[in-house]
């Protein structure tokens, strides 16, 4: 039960990244979530996208370097004070956070959280006894 | 002492030289007996072309001993080489050699306008490296008061400097720059300080940088040039006139070479520097090729020495860089990369950033290695960066980039971009 995360090293060059929706474009593979770590040197892309494996290959094909990354999909009502609720839960469960970020879907009125963190399965337990639901990609 | 006569005492020293080595270095008699010369065929210092050359990678063949011309007992003293691979090149003394080379740097000292006057601060490093135990050495031979600082802890440098009346000031180039600036924070004006020179070397400058020096300190900048295999410091060193660096003949024999054939060149031509030992004990080299470029001139020097001048190195015949006076070859740090699972595809930048000099290592990521987090990368590039400091004795700063970003001319990497200027 996880989310497959892709995780794009990208260069601190420009149009880096308009090459690399690009490909992904040229490939037909549409993207739900996108988030972005830089430092001055260089960038982590981190994508969620509707077809990871083959945007996986697209991107090796063309000498990225490229990750599948498993990370939690949590599925919150949209209304304040719910994201807070679940990083507690997750916090009292003595879950560390490497970073997340939040999509939305247009299947329903929800909001999504893509969570990274060192035990996805010990995550989710700890969400789901908090009253959380998870998704699996 | 006119030339001819320099000529008639290095050919008396170089016969006894080439003996001494001979009958008590295994490694080099075959390399003689190799190329058919014998003793006695060295009957002049015109004959030093006979001889065969020794290079660095000799002395690594030999490490520790095999260079060694004396018995152990009689030496007393070692020095070794700044940071290079393994097997560093070890030199001996016996007191002969010592006072030999406290000799040829009291000479530059003297050349600087010391005198037991004189209150000399050397804050080149003490211990291994040749530096700090060289002009200390010169300075208690001149019976200047000598200050053993070492280098690092520029508060204690400033305040010795200034409540001890420091005269001269003895340490690498882009160290008196940064004591200069230094200076100048804490509020003093260069005529502040009691000063009147300084010799720099170990690593290169240029005449911008000595300009920038005698600015900033008030003083006359003099530069000073040796190696760990001839000695240390104090090999050739400036005069008065700042025009190039008098050689100590009666202690070296000099030659410049074409790197490529061997061949000797005339004065004037530009091309590496050779150097024979006239009359060290323990550890005497014959022919030592230092990959340095230069130039040599006979022309008469206006402050009155007879012995032939080099210029600032030129540039190298290998592609050893220094890097704050450390000695770095670019296969050390391909080593560094293989022994840590990286490819060997890597591109070094050296700058001088406010006078002191940066190394930046680009090595391409390999995608096994890569991970989703940005501190999960910057704990690879620390780490390699420590594993090449190790190494080095220096250290970089590391930047991990995608595969295929650094550029291939000919299918080999262009390695190395010296942007410091410093020999144009």
């Amino acid at each position: 039960m996880a989310i497959k995360q892709l995780t794009v090293f990208v260069e601190n060059r420009r149009g880096r990244l308009a090459e690399i929706t690009g490909m992904l474009a040229e490939h037909g593979i549409n993207m739900n979530a996108l988030s972005i770590a830089d430092t001055q040197e260089f960038g982590i892309l981190r994508l969620i996208v509707d077809d990871p494996e083959k945007a996986f290959d697209v991107l090796k094909g063309n000498g990225t370097i490229v990750q599948i990354t498993d990370v939690v999909g949590l599925k919150l009502a949209d209304r304040p004070g719910e994201l807070s609720k679940a990083l507690r839960a997750l916090d009292g469960g003595g879950i560390n956070l490497e970073y997340l970020y939040a999509f939305l879907s247009r299947a329903d009125e929800n909001a999504y959280i893509a969570l990274r963190v060192e035990d996805n399965a010990a995550a989710e337990r700890v969400l789901n006894a908090a009253g959380f639901e998870t998704i699996g990609g | 002492m006119p030339h001819d006569a320099i000529r008639a005492l290095q050919t008396e020293k170089l016969v006894k030289q080439v003996r001494h080595v001979y009958d008590h270095v295994p490694y080099y008699r075959d390399l003689m007996d190799k190329k058919g010369v014998s003793p006695d065929d060295i009957k002049s210092i015109d004959d030093l072309c006979k001889l065969p050359f020794l290079s660095k990678a000799d002395l690594r063949e030999t490490y520790p001993y095999g260079m060694l011309a004396v018995p152990l007992s009689d030496c007393v003293r070692i020095q070794s080489t700044s940071g290079t691979t393994g097997k560093r090149v070890i030199a001996y003394y016996t007191q002969h050699d010592i006072d030999l080379w406290e000799e040829c740097c009291a000479r530059a000292i003297v050349a600087a306008g010391g005198s037991r006057d004189d209150v000399v601060q050397v804050c080149y490093g003490y211990g291994l490296f040749t530096g700090g135990s060289g002009l200390h050495g010169g300075s208690h031979k001149v019976g200047s008061l000598t200050l053993p600082m070492s280098s690092g802890n520029t508060d204690r440098q400033i305040q010795f400097m200034m409540d001890l009346k420091a005269t001269m000031l003895c340490c690498t180039p882009s160290y008196a720059a940064y004591i200069g600036e230094s200076l100048r924070d804490r509020g003093y004006k260069p005529e502040d300080n009691y000063l009147k020179a300084g010799i720099f070397g170990a690593e290169p400058w240029t005449e911008e940088m000595r300009r920038d020096i005698e600015k900033s300190l008030g003083i006359k900048a003099y530069d000073i040039y040796g190696l760990t295999e001839t000695s240390g410091p104090g090999v050739a060193f400036e005069c008065s006139e700042q025009h190039g660096m008098h050689i100590n003949e009666d202690h070296f024999a000099v030659e410049v070479i074409d790197p490529d054939t061997g061949e000797v060149l005339p004065e004037g031509e530009k091309g590496e520097l050779v150097f024979t030992s006239l009359d060290k004990e323990a550890f005497p080299l014959l022919r030592y090729r230092t990959r340095d470029i230069c130039v040599l001139t006979r022309e008469k020097c206006p402050c009155g020495r007879t012995h032939v001048r080099m210029s600032k190195p030129l540039g190298r015949s290998d592609d050893m860089l220094i890097i704050r006076g450390v000695n770095v070859f670019p296969s050390q740090i391909e080593t560094v990369l293989i022994n840590e699972g990286y490819a060997p595809v890597y591109r070094i930048e050296v700058d001088r950033v406010n006078n002191s000099d940066t190394l930046d290592v680009f090595v391409e990521l390999p995608p096994d290695r890569f991970t989703d987090t940005v501190s999960g990368i910057i704990s690879k590039e620390k780490k390699l960066g420590g594993a090449i400091r190790t190494m080095l004795g220096i250290s970089p700063i590391v930047h991990l980039v995608p595969p295929k970003t650094i550029e291939r001319s000919e299918g080999k990497a262009v390695r190395v971009i010296d942007k410091r200027k410093l020999h144009d």
